[in-house]
């Protein structure tokens, strides 16, 4: 009798199980439930915030996402890439295109309840001029040399004229003057308002009831930390998180069917980059004869089902005024002509070639192996190398260190320069090394030139000698994905990287 | 006394050695000033950091700086946060610590009762079964288990939500439902480990001459067991349980990743990976001091249990 008492025990639990699963679904209100009652939602994000939040030392891409939602500057990109007015209704130019008159909204409101004044532009300005971690817009701001108070308005003097001055100008926040506690307690202007940071767990943003246009929608949102990918993606499948963005297609492939999945593209330069230092990528037949090997579409097959858009140069699809489609086919597929070219080169056996790539990015590491195995094909003995994110930006993005990496460069203003200004030879920021007289002569001339029709062209031609120098293997825009609750609506996807939740509802 | 003093000064040159060591490993992976500026900032700006977070400065000086801020009390700032790693630490170490005395509570509560199950019926099916069972847990390792039981309690059955840790401070009772599975998934492989150790080591002592003793005066299996052989069996198994106590706390490194729980292992790799050395020094100080203190524990109470050791 005694021996039956655990087979019975057994029984009992595997019944227990079977019924569990077979049930009807709990009808006490989930935990997603009581977020739609409350008009809040969670957001999973992958990796915490920059260590100070302040408008001028947003650091990452990720945090400047977060924060779009909290700050403003006098005008605001639309997700058609135009600048709308913001905190300043309109502005003037003078014909010499050195002074630019803002006029500046009446009543706007800071979280803190301050209101807007000239005072409080002017010190912005200068505020971020001298400690933006943003060395291309300090620079711009470099070039204002008179920024006065004028009747209300806003009265700014450039050294040179810059027709790109107003994407600048979305990007220098306004805060109020003399704050001194931006860095953990940030006060902008934007339609959430900054309730409270948890190092490494989360960060809450509330509506901000006295904003100055259209108010959010959404009560609340709170933006939860997953720093592993696995456990964002079980966060997706237990109902934890209500959006998500920046997924791969592997991630929403298995999403149930309480998520939409929205497609757009994550506005990156995702390339080969090689360093021209290292031989033999100095050689312009080598650069060429990689160019050839690479086969985009089959790795956009293998990475990403066939998702992405293809480039050509170092300019993205959605940043249409500068995009050149002619490019994307600069280098069609051709293993036989790169092997020709690497012949030519006194290459004919091809090299070795390490390719480094930040471990954490998947989608770079993916792109790795397969340009690894395309390359082989033609010879060239690559290899991939994963490595930390904090050792491939001190290795490989700051100390040149590296044969060549697999990554994606985003725009942090919309502007041509932020996606060509890193190959100006003089550029700290010029990790590949290329120098070309002809391509620093087009960027001279464009910022220089008034002309807006005039500067798009040489930005255009900027654009083609990377291409015609095969300066790097330009592969995609990756594909980005966003998973939402389908109970929400209003997400839109803008031509740069940020998140903007003020037209998300229920 | 003597003994205790031994062991303090053991405890002290560990904590040297092991502080200077992890500084230096640092020394050779960089540090975080690339990682706070971002992929914009301009070469002045990141010199003007690592100076004004002083890490222009030779390794030996920093750690001698650290070094004397760690004897008074003083644990430094984030070089990420910019604010006290007491006050980081402070919040996140308690959830770890409940997480691993939930854990070895767990088991405690179901090795030693399947433990003496199966030294007391020793060759039945019930025990030939549990040796079995065993044997594939303990092939497990406890991440694996982590990742079934949250498939199964939190996405099939939605007992609770996996990625929503819950506060203690916000409803005690929610925090330890979600506590139960992290602490089952530590427990689980530890549990079969320790129920094999305690089956094997009473049936090792229901050999011994006293057992047969017992016999003689009277004692049948049952009463011998629970009278004479089990005290003396829990002997090997207090020295292995204070290393399951001291590698518990480690496992809770890896469940706490995949649990999403806000504690010192999930701080510890995001800072390793932030290059965030005060947070880094303190908390391998900290785990330095509980696997020693374990240890040490689990030396008295095998003193106390054992009079041959009263020395």
């Amino acid at each position: 009798m005694k021996k039956r008492i655990p087979a019975l025990l057994l029984a009992a639990l595997m019944l227990l199980t079977l019924t569990a699963c077979g049930g009807n679904k709990p009808k006490t209100p989930t935990a997603a439930d009581k977020r739609k009652e409350a008009n809040e939602i969670y957001v999973g994000i992958a990796q915490d915030l920059s260590s100070s939040l302040g408008p001028y030392q947003l650091a990452t891409a990720g945090t400047r996402e977060v924060m779009f939602n909290v700050f403003e500057g006098l005008y605001k990109v639309d997700p058609t890439g135009d600048f709308k007015p913001a905190l300043a209704t309109d502005y003037t130019v003078s014909d010499d295109g050195l002074t630019y008159t803002f006029t500046l909204r009446e009543g706007v409101k800071f979280h803190n309840g301050a209101v807007m004044t000239a005072q409080d532009v002017i010190y912005s300005y200068q505020t971020c001029a001298s400690s933006s971690v943003d060395s291309s817009i300090k620079k711009i701001l470099e070039n204002v040399t008179d920024l006065k108070e004028d009747n209300g308005k806003v009265v700014m003097t450039l050294a040179q004229p810059n027709s790109d001055f107003l994407a600048y100008v979305g990007s220098v926040y306004i805060s109020p003057a003399a704050y001194t506690d931006q860095d953990t307690q940030p006060v902008g202007t934007g339609p959430f308002r900054f309730v409270s940071r948890t190092v490494q767990d989360s960060v809450v943003i509330a509506r901000f009831d006295d904003y100055w246009g259209e108010k959010a929608k959404l009560n609340q949102i709170t933006f939860k930390i997953f720093e592993n990918a696995t456990a964002l993606v079980t966060a997706l499948d237990a109902g934890s998180v209500d959006l998500v963005a920046h997924l791969s297609i592997s991630q929403v492939n298995n999403l149930s069917k309480d998520y939409q999945v929205l497609e757009g593209s994550m506005n990156l330069v995702q390339a080969l980059y090689l360093n021209h230092e290292y031989k033999p990528l100095d050689d312009i037949r080598v650069r060429r004869a990689l160019c050839y090997a690479v086969n985009v579409d089959d790795m956009l097959k293998l990475t990403a089902e066939g998702h992405g858009h293809k480039l050509g140069s170092s300019i993205y699809p959605s940043f249409k005024k500068y995009f050149d489609e002619s490019l994307i086919d600069a280098y069609p597929y051709d293993a036989a002509k790169a092997k020709d070219l690497l012949a030519q080169a006194g290459d004919p056996d091809g090299f070795d070639l390490v390719i480094t790539v930040p471990g954490n990015y998947t989608p770079h590491v993916d792109t790795a192996m397969v340009l690894a195995e395309q390359l082989k094909a033609v010879g060239i003995n690559a290899t991939v190398q994963e490595v930390e994110w904090n050792t491939w930006l001190t290795d490989v993005y700051q100390g040149h260190k590296f044969q060549a990496t697999v990554c994606g460069f985003d725009a942090s203003t919309l502007t041509a320069n932020a996606l060509l200004g890193r190959y100006e030879s003089t550029s700290a920021k010029n990790m590949c090394s290329y120098k070309s007289t002809q391509f620093d002569a087009f960027l001279q001339e464009a910022a220089a030139t008034t002309d807006d029709a005039r500067r798009t062209e040489l930005y255009k031609a900027a654009a083609k000698c990377l291409s015609d120098d095969a300066a790097n293997v330009y592969l995609q825009d990756l594909a980005e994905f966003v998973a939402i609750r389908s109970t929400l609506k209003g997400y839109e996807f803008y031509p740069l990287y940020v998140m903007d939740l003020s037209k998300v509802t229920y | 006394m003597n003994f205790v003093l031994k062991k303090l000064g053991t405890l002290l040159l560990t904590l040297l050695i092991l502080s200077f060591v992890a500084y230096a490993a640092f020394e050779m992976v960089g540090d975080p000033v690339n990682l706070i500026l971002g992929t914009n900032a301009s070469p002045e700006d990141v010199q003007a950091l690592r100076e004004s977070l002083g890490l222009d400065k030779p390794l030996l000086v920093r750690y001698l700086r650290w070094l004397t801020g760690f004897i008074s009390g003083d644990l430094g700032d984030s070089y990420i946060y910019r604010i006290p790693v007491s006050g980081m630490i402070g919040e996140k170490l308690g959830v770890t610590v409940v997480l691993t005395l939930m854990g070895f509570a767990l088991t405690l509560l179901f090795s030693i009762p399947l433990g003496v199950y199966g030294a007391r019926r020793e060759g039945s099916w019930a025990d030939r079964l549990l040796t079995v069972t065993n044997q594939i847990v303990m092939a497990v390792p406890a991440f694996f288990v982590a990742i079934l039981l949250m498939v199964l309690f939190g996405v099939v059955l939605r007992l609770f939500t996996p990625g929503s840790f819950v506060p203690f401070e916000d409803s005690p009772g929610a925090f330890l439902l979600y506590m139960i599975f992290p602490a089952l998934s530590i427990a689980i492989p530890r549990t079969a480990m320790t129920a094999k150790m305690l089956r094997s080591s009473i049936l090792g002592e229901m050999q011994q001459d006293y057992v047969r003793t017992a016999y003689s005066r009277g004692h049948n299996r049952q009463s011998a067991l629970k009278a004479h052989a089990f005290k003396n069996a829990l002997l090997p198994i207090i020295s292995f349980l204070a290393s399951t106590m001291a590698e518990m706390l480690a496992g809770c490194i890896v469940i706490e990743q995949i649990f999403s729980i806000p504690g010192i292992g999930r701080l510890l790799m995001v800072s390793i990976s932030n290059r965030d050395i005060p947070v880094v020094e303190a908390i391998v100080m900290i785990l330095a001091v509980w696997v020693m203190l374990v240890h040490f524990l689990g030396e008295v109470v095998g003193e106390m249990l054992d009079p041959r050791r009263r020395a």
